[in-house]
């Protein structure tokens, strides 16, 4: 590990001297922190929301019912984020946009739109990724029955994203949190008439509220202890080490923020719900598993950074040893469950979930730049890959791998862009994952020799799953495209619309990872730059290769490759072939997914749902009827006592005055004879009266 | 002659009239009764002019107009009790009782 001669002294200066010493070779200075562009880019934001509504009322109306719109909002952001992107890249952009919208006593609600390095990256992502899958979909969801409504909660989803990613403080990115929460729901529940899907969308739910009661709390605690929902004011207080309240609570609440991360993000043993949200269309899957929705929790590691690498000791420095192992055993262990799945879909999901583990682990190594660069380059592989498996999908007319296979020929446009995938997720040089696994393996490594003893295990881990992952992309091609076609469809190549995305995507794919070629180019350890310089967190800037693990690495790749064609691709799935891999114990324990899914329904559903109806039964008998008859009882009680009163009381008023009235007048009226000498008598003693009452007084 | 004796006088004639008002039947009566009780007032004024001095005579002037007043009083008293008579045949106070309550 020849870098770490040159690296250690600067990260150990650093850490020494807070965030003031840098191990970049100069101090992060951002050019624009103002200006229009900045300014109005909350509209990033605002379009997608404004078109999902739009599009729920008038849809139907627009052009390509709907289609349209939400795929101008989307390009919009694109568009956007990519001139963003591309001015961070070159001149660094540092802007916070905070509107006040409430006030209540000390606590301030405020919405804002942070325009830095890290929401940038994600403006980029959402907006590119988004645009090439809402092209794709339009061809993809053509004729489906709710195709209007589709893409409403589609741009729903991105908006949602969007306002995660911009959240300058806790609330908003809950909200955001929340947003994508009902829209995967909405889109992942898409075919409901299918009662597994629903129950997957309910799953998605509920596995991600138990997580985000996590968030809620963690947020709370950090909110009551800091003072403040803004991030810049938990990350001041930690970049100034100070000692105080969140200090004492940071432990907490960084472990709570996690478990929060962990439902999003998919990780063990909350990565249940991934695999099951295939049931939705499979552009949703596309999107929710490349830029939108799993890579919230990741992100929200990357915002709270500082916080986690703790280079003062006060904070929450104790809970990335945590990380580093939830994200290495999500790595390792899911990875084999890709390896038995036959849906084509549930093994990219598996993937996924495999890659996250990678992307949280490195987050647990202290790798900032390293984490959200394989978030970066995994989004458009991810993508590409789970678009290419639409388009087989779309051919074949179904998600099984045992009715696919020597699709080669018929789709060359989907093989060629899914090798592309394939080679960029397995990491093979000069693909973008190679870039970006390899430096999370080196910050691994690079965390293991500066005294995180448990990085070195999950190193171990880490490069056994880059085995894993080029053995079950090596079936799934293998499977799909090569050996004899099984299927009763008639396979042909996808319409352009789906087929132009895929390029657009293998483009970034083969090009994301030269973004940060170690020793070569830097530029997205920059890009992600934001108001704390990085280094100083921990975050190492690699100066070369490190070529004993790249080549390590490399060789097990292909190793794994060559391993997996020589299982797969002659008699590609005969019954043979996996009997070959039946390990006894092990391949039922993968096969029934760790009987987690089991537990938590044996385990926690069932015993908490039956006693659980029974109990909300009783009370819904009981005491809300009982409210409910109260309320009745009351209202029919109160009206008899208003009747009571009306007749007696306000009529009697009534009747009393008209009564008063009428004996006043007939005691009156005898003194009107109609004589008028009578009345004159009546004037005078009048007169005579108030002389007298005159003169006495 | 003391101021007394005017007042006297002015009281008993008022008093004559006020009698004359409440008791008469005849409404010319009734109204003659009036100008009894007007010519008191009238007297009262004069007396008391005479008694304060008055420069300006105001007493005097302010019974010269009692009496014109009077004396529009009675034309048209009288034309109205002619008009009842008209058309009743009778000029009796107490059978004019139309306006009973």
């Amino acid at each position: 590990m020849s870098f770490l001669a040159t690296i250690l002294p600067q990260i150990i200066l650093a850490t020494e001297e807070g965030v003031e010493g840098s191990g970049h070779t100069e101090e992060f200075v951002p050019g624009i922190t103002s200006g229009p562009l900045v300014e109005y880019a909350w509209l990033i934001v605002v379009v997608p929301l404004i078109a999902a509504f739009l599009i729920v009322f008038f849809g139907k109306k627009s052009p390509f019912k709907g289609w349209l719109m939400a795929w101008l909002s989307i390009a919009f952001v694109a568009v956007y984020g990519t001139i963003l992107f591309i001015l961070n890249a070159t001149q660094g952009i540092v802007y916070y946009g905070q509107v006040e919208i409430a006030r209540i006593g000390d606590l301030v609600l405020e919405w804002g739109w942070s325009v830095d390095g890290l929401s940038i990256m994600m403006y980029f992502l959402v907006g590119v990724v988004g645009t090439l899958v809402f092209t794709y979909a339009k061809s993809y969801m053509e004729g489906d029955v709710r195709f209007t409504w589709f893409f409403a909660s589609f741009s729903l989803f991105a908006g949602g994203m969007l306002v995660l990613v911009s959240a300058p403080n806790l609330i908003q990115l809950i909200v955001g949190w929340e947003l994508v929460g009902v829209a995967s729901y909405l889109l992942i529940g898409h075919y409901w008439e299918d009662y597994d899907n629903v129950d997957a969308a309910n799953k998605a739910f509920m596995v991600n509220k138990v997580a985000d009661a996590g968030l809620f709390l963690g947020a709370i605690i950090m909110a009551v202890s800091v003072g403040s929902f803004r991030f810049n004011d938990v990350i001041d207080v930690v970049v100034k080490g100070e000692a105080g309240p969140l200090s004492q609570y940071a432990f907490w609440a960084g472990l709570l923020l996690f478990i929060g991360a962990m439902g999003k993000s998919a990780q063990f043993p909350l990565h249940v719900w991934l695999p099951d949200a295939m049931a939705g269309p499979t552009p949703v899957s596309a999107l929710m598993h490349a830029a939108t929705m799993v890579t919230a929790g990741v992100y929200l590691l990357g915002r709270l950074f500082p916080f986690y690498i703790d280079v003062s000791g006060l904070f929450a420095g104790d809970v990335r040893n945590i990380i580093i192992v939830v994200g290495g055993l999500t790595l390792f262990l899911t990875g084999f469950l890709a390896i038995v799945q036959d849906d084509i879909k549930k093994v990219l999901a598996y993937s996924t979930v495999s890659q996250l583990g990678y992307m949280v682990a490195a987050m647990g190594a202290g790798a900032y730049t390293a984490g959200l660069f394989h978030l970066f380059t995994h989004a458009f592989f991810k993508a590409l890959l789970f678009l290419g498996a639409g388009s087989v999908i779309h051919a074949v007319h179904s998600n099984n791998m045992s009715d696919m296979g020597g699709l080669r020929k018929k789709m060359p446009i989907t093989f060629w862009t899914f090798i592309i995938g394939t080679l960029a997720l397995i990491g093979v040089f000069p693909f973008a994952g190679f870039f970006s696994k390899d430096e999370i393996l080196a910050s691994m490594a690079f965390a293991g020799e500066s005294g995180q003893n448990v990085a070195n295990f999950i190193l171990i881990l880490g490069i056994a799953g880059a085995f894993i992952t080029a053995f079950y992309m090596t079936r799934l091609v293998a499977l799909t495209f090569f050996g004899e076609y099984k299927g009763h469809a008639h396979p042909h190549e996808s319409p352009k619309m789906m087929a132009y995305p895929l390029i657009g995507l293998a483009v970034f794919a083969l090009t994301a990872g030269w973004a940060n070629i170690p020793g070569v180019y830097n530029g997205f350890t920059e890009w992600l730059a934001t108001r704390v310089p990085l280094t100083g967190m921990g975050d190492h800037e690699a100066t070369g290769f490190d070529w004993p693990l790249v080549l390590l690495t490399s060789g097990i790749v292909i190793a794994s490759v060559v391993i997996g064609w020589l299982i797969y691709a002659k008699d590609a799935e005969t019954q043979a072939a996996r009997d070959r891999l039946r390990i006894p114990v092990l391949w039922p324990l993968f096969e029934n997914l760790y009987y987690i899914d089991d537990f938590y329904m044996s385990g926690i559903v069932r015993p908490t749902m039956g006693p659980l109806a029974k109990l909300v039964l009783w009370i819904d008998m009981n005491i809300v009827d009982g409210i409910v008859n109260a309320i009745g009882a009351g209202s029919i009680a109160t009206a008899k006592a208003v009747r009571i009163t009306d007749e007696n009381v306000v009529d009697g008023m009534y009747n009393a005055t008209g009564a008063v009235t009428g004996a006043t007048g007939s005691v009156l009226r005898r003194t009107f004879t109609g004589h008028i000498q009578q009345y004159a008598a009546f004037s005078f003693i009048g007169v005579l009266v108030i002389v007298v009452l005159f003169i006495v007084f | 002659m003391t101021i007394s004796q005017f007042l006297l006088l002015g009281s008993a004639l008022f008093s004559m009239g006020l009698y004359g008002v409440i008791t008469r039947r005849n409404a010319v009566l009734v109204l003659a009764s009036v100008e009894l009780m007007l010519a008191a007032v009238n007297i009262n004024l004069v007396a008391f002019d005479s008694y304060f001095q008055d420069q300006l005579k105001s007493g005097q002037m302010l019974s010269l107009f009692v009496i014109a007043l009077a004396a529009a009083e009675v034309a048209i008293g009288i034309a109205i009790v002619l008009m009842i008579y008209r058309n009743r045949q009778s000029a009796d106070v107490d059978e004019l009782s139309e306006m009973k309550g």
